[in-house]
């Protein structure tokens, strides 16, 4: 069952990031991608990481691509579109590339040296025993990440006065 | 039964490999930006399934921390879209040549 709904939620993953980069219209690129980030959220249930799960849903299929939907329909642009030949030019020469990456890639996760076992964690039981996922990230937040969960609002702080600045009309 | 680790790195690489393969054919600004999401994505999925491969929580912090950095550069992002956007009037990347000479 675990491995049926795997199968499911990264099918769905990867074919709607297939679907991102080849869809010719940004905003069905934008769609494609919300469908992507919410089935990475089934991904995440299925590893028993529900607080990732629920900030992927919340922060990327929500936040996040509200915020790429607005942009597009503030651009409006005119539909003329990209040049598809030259689109299919590129994906030629580009191919082969990523198919080397993959190879790498592939070959580095199913070597024997990848062979990973429980070693640094603290254990499933030590989750099931702070009451569950959130709670345990929540401690751990607040706890021993405490100094860098502090800095994040200063980088979001930094984002918004830096996006104030950019999107500014200037005066003359 | 449960699935193996290596199943989640496998996806996690596909998808980064379609991210890179977004970034390097299409033009359009936003599009090249949603690609790069991708990519910030497949790692998080690494993140997460190292962190239930060594039955540990870091991996799940680090996805966090991630997560909130990547929203911050989307916002920025998409501000300089829009600036590059008000001073060229165009998105497509191959169309903005002030380097090129």
């Amino acid at each position: 069952m675990e491995l049926f709904l795997f199968v499911v939620f990264s099918l769905i993953t990867l074919v709607s990031a297939a679907a991102v980069v080849w869809h010719p219209h940004p905003v069905k690129s934008a769609l494609f991608l919300i469908v992507t980030f919410f089935a990475m959220g089934g991904l995440y249930l299925l590893m028993q990481a529900e607080f990732i799960a629920l900030m992927q849903v919340l922060v990327y299929a929500g936040a996040v691509m509200v915020l790429f939907l607005f942009v597009i329909m503030l651009l409006n642009l005119k539909p003329r579109g990209e040049d598809r030949s030259a689109f299919r030019k590129r994906l030629r020469w580009a191919a082969p590339l990523i198919l080397v990456f993959l190879g790498a890639a592939l070959t580095a996760v199913t070597s024997p040296l990848a062979q990973l076992g429980p070693s640094a964690g603290q254990g499933v039981g030590w989750v099931e025993s702070q009451g569950g996922n959130v709670r345990a990230v929540g401690r751990a937040l607040f706890t021993h990440a405490f100094l860098p969960f502090e800095v994040t609002s200063v980088v979001l702080l930094v984002a918004v006065v830096g996006v104030i600045v950019l999107a500014k009309k200037e005066r003359r | 039964m449960a699935v193996p680790v290596h199943y989640y790195l496998i996806v996690s690489a596909l998808l980064f490999g379609i991210g890179v393969l977004g970034v390097l054919t299409r033009r359009n600004a936003i599009v090249i930006f949603m690609s790069i999401e991708l990519m910030l994505n497949a790692g998080n999925l690494s993140f997460v399934a190292f962190s239930k491969a060594l039955e540990g929580l870091d991996g799940q912090l680090f996805v966090f921390f991630v997560m909130v950095v990547a929203a911050a550069e989307v916002t920025v992002g998409l501000a300089i879209i829009v600036t590059l956007f008000r001073n060229w009037k165009t998105i497509f990347v191959d169309e903005v040549r002030l380097l090129k000479g």
